[in-house]
């Protein structure tokens, strides 16, 4: 442990400090205001329960459609030789610089009752999407899955790309290199792509105030219902979001161990 | 990197005198046409005065006050707004300048055919209104207790314009949001009168705070508010007198 610390250069030390207490004052800012005593009302507070599940549930099945979904965008991102790939992987990042309520508002312009595919499912099948529990989950992915691809994409082309030419010569075809050779060898970069874009979609409120709207069990998440509990009465969302940090950290902890082992972390 | 922060959290002009210096408005969202307004008349008598209106919710507004916000005036949506400020010390005597009152917004043409509060328990209507929390959900609560009317919402939104925006795309069958918002968006929304919406008038109070960095633009910003001039803009822009 004294050997690894001596080796870090002193000039990159002190600024490395300050981008610590950067980080982490705001937390401790928070931990130090939290009503202790309020923590037992507060989380038996109808609702609050409620919402957290909803968040871990929606976040959750975000994180699975950007797997879905975004392993094999990143796969195209990082080896396709096809024109226009630098284009697309600027575009597919463009959730990432666009206003969460901006992004609300472009899902409902294509998934809304009046969007161009929305109307469809709703003239179709009768399916209407926003206002629901889907709507969170639609939102939550739209926002975070590019966090996922560009960890994805990244790991890809740091990844040797001669094991996966050896597999193809000793005769394994495209599909199999992919799930035999390639995806063991990102394996840690999924995962971390996994983690990042999980935690984005728990603290995701823009789009899903806006696309999903806000009502207890079956859109309201926990970032919402910190943010209207802040009108009312700024102690229990100090309360809300303290939950919300440990619940998440917890997980993010528990699954790095389980995942990631510690080599990897 | 602290002394670039501490340099851009100085940048505030300071200033004190009826026609110079800069005057910070902190109102609320419903207010924007009618300030803008206003603020254009106020230019044009101070134009010494380097004029700036943050707009928001109430709630949010209140909240950076008490936190310190550099601000002369405060309008609010609201008296239970302005209470968290009077009741913090920064501001006395707020004065009432004008009421608003809920009515039904809808798609343009009515596609759902609401005609009154009672459509409003219709199952099949996708309806928003705001959250309990903020002043217009506040007041739908009330009206639809007073109307006796079992709404079912889908959505309890963050502000009176979140719940606007959704009329305007379609996206809701109806809302209840202030008059004013309507008369806001003439060409996206309809609005549907509602008879029982005098029975809940909320009261539009102003202030300015204590410490104002320029008091005597506050104080003139705020009595053009109060003159039969800033009465006209309001009345045209549907706010009842007070």
């Amino acid at each position: 442990m004294n050997r690894e610390t001596s080796r870090v250069p002193a000039p990159l030390l002190l600024p490395a400090a300050l981008g610590v207490a950067f980080l982490l004052l705001p937390l401790v800012g928070l931990l130090v205001r939290t009503p202790w005593s309020q923590l037992g009302n507060q989380l038996a507070a109808p609702g609050v329960g409620e919402a957290l599940r909803l968040s871990l549930l929606s976040a959750t099945l975000a994180t699975a459609l950007s797997l879905l979904l975004g392993v094999p965008l990143a796969w195209v991102l990082a080896r396709s030789r096809a024109r226009g790939v630098s284009v697309l992987r600027a575009l597919v990042t463009v959730p990432l610089v666009l206003p969460p309520v901006v992004g609300g508002v472009a899902l409902f312009l294509v998934l809304g009752r009046q969007g161009i595919v929305g109307s469809w499912l709703d003239d179709a099948f009768g399916i209407t999407i926003p206002f629901t529990t889907a709507a969170v989950v639609i939102a939550e992915t739209f926002v975070a899955m590019p966090f996922l691809v560009i960890s994805v994409e990244g790991a890809l082309r740091a990844a040797d790309a001669r094991f996966e030419d050896v597999a193809a010569t000793l005769g394994a075809g495209r599909w199999t290199t992919f799930r035999r050779v390639t995806l063991p060898l990102v394996a840690p970069g999924v995962a971390a792509g996994a983690v990042l874009c999980w935690a984005r979609a728990l603290g995701e409120f823009g789009a899903t105030i806006t696309f999903a709207g806000n009502f207890p069990g079956t859109t309201q998440t926990m970032p919402l219902a910190v943010y209207l509990a802040l009108q009312r009465d700024p102690e229990a969302a100090v309360v809300l979001s303290v939950v919300l940090l440990a619940v998440s950290l917890a997980t993010l902890l528990l699954l790095r161990d389980r995942w990631l082992g510690r080599g990897a972390a | 990197m602290l002394a670039v922060l501490a340099l851009v959290a100085g940048c505030s002009g300071e200033g004190a005198d009826e026609d110079g210096g800069t005057l910070t408005v902190l109102a609320a969202a419903s207010l924007t046409d009618v300030f803008d307004r206003l603020a254009e008349r106020f230019r044009e008598e101070h134009p010494g005065v380097d004029l700036r209106i943050s707009y928001g919710g109430s709630d949010g507004l209140a909240v950076a006050i008490t936190q310190g916000a550099p601000a002369d005036v405060f309008a609010s949506a609201a008296e239970e707004q302005m209470a968290v400020v009077t009741g913090a010390g920064l501001a006395a005597e707020p004065e009432t300048f004008a009421g608003n009152v809920l009515t039904i917004a809808v798609p343009e043409g009515n596609p759902a055919g609401i005609t009154g509060l009672a459509d409003l328990a219709r199952e099949e209507l996708t309806l928003a209104v705001c959250a309990p929390e903020v002043p217009c959900g506040a007041a739908a609560g009330e009206l639809l207790e007073v109307a006796g009317v079992q709404a079912r919402p889908d959505t309890y939104e963050e502000d009176v314009r979140a719940a606007l925006n959704k009329v305007g795309l379609g996206e809701v069958d109806a809302a209840l949001v202030y008059a004013t918002d309507v008369a806001a968006r003439p060409d996206r929304v309809d609005g549907v009168e509602v008879p029982e919406a005098d029975s809940v008038v909320n009261d539009y109070p102003v202030a300015v705070l204590d410490d104002a960095p320029n008091p005597a633009a506050a104080r003139a910003f705020v009595d053009l508010l109060l003159s039969d001039e800033g009465r006209e803009v309001l009345a045209r822009a549907g706010f009842r007198a007070p």
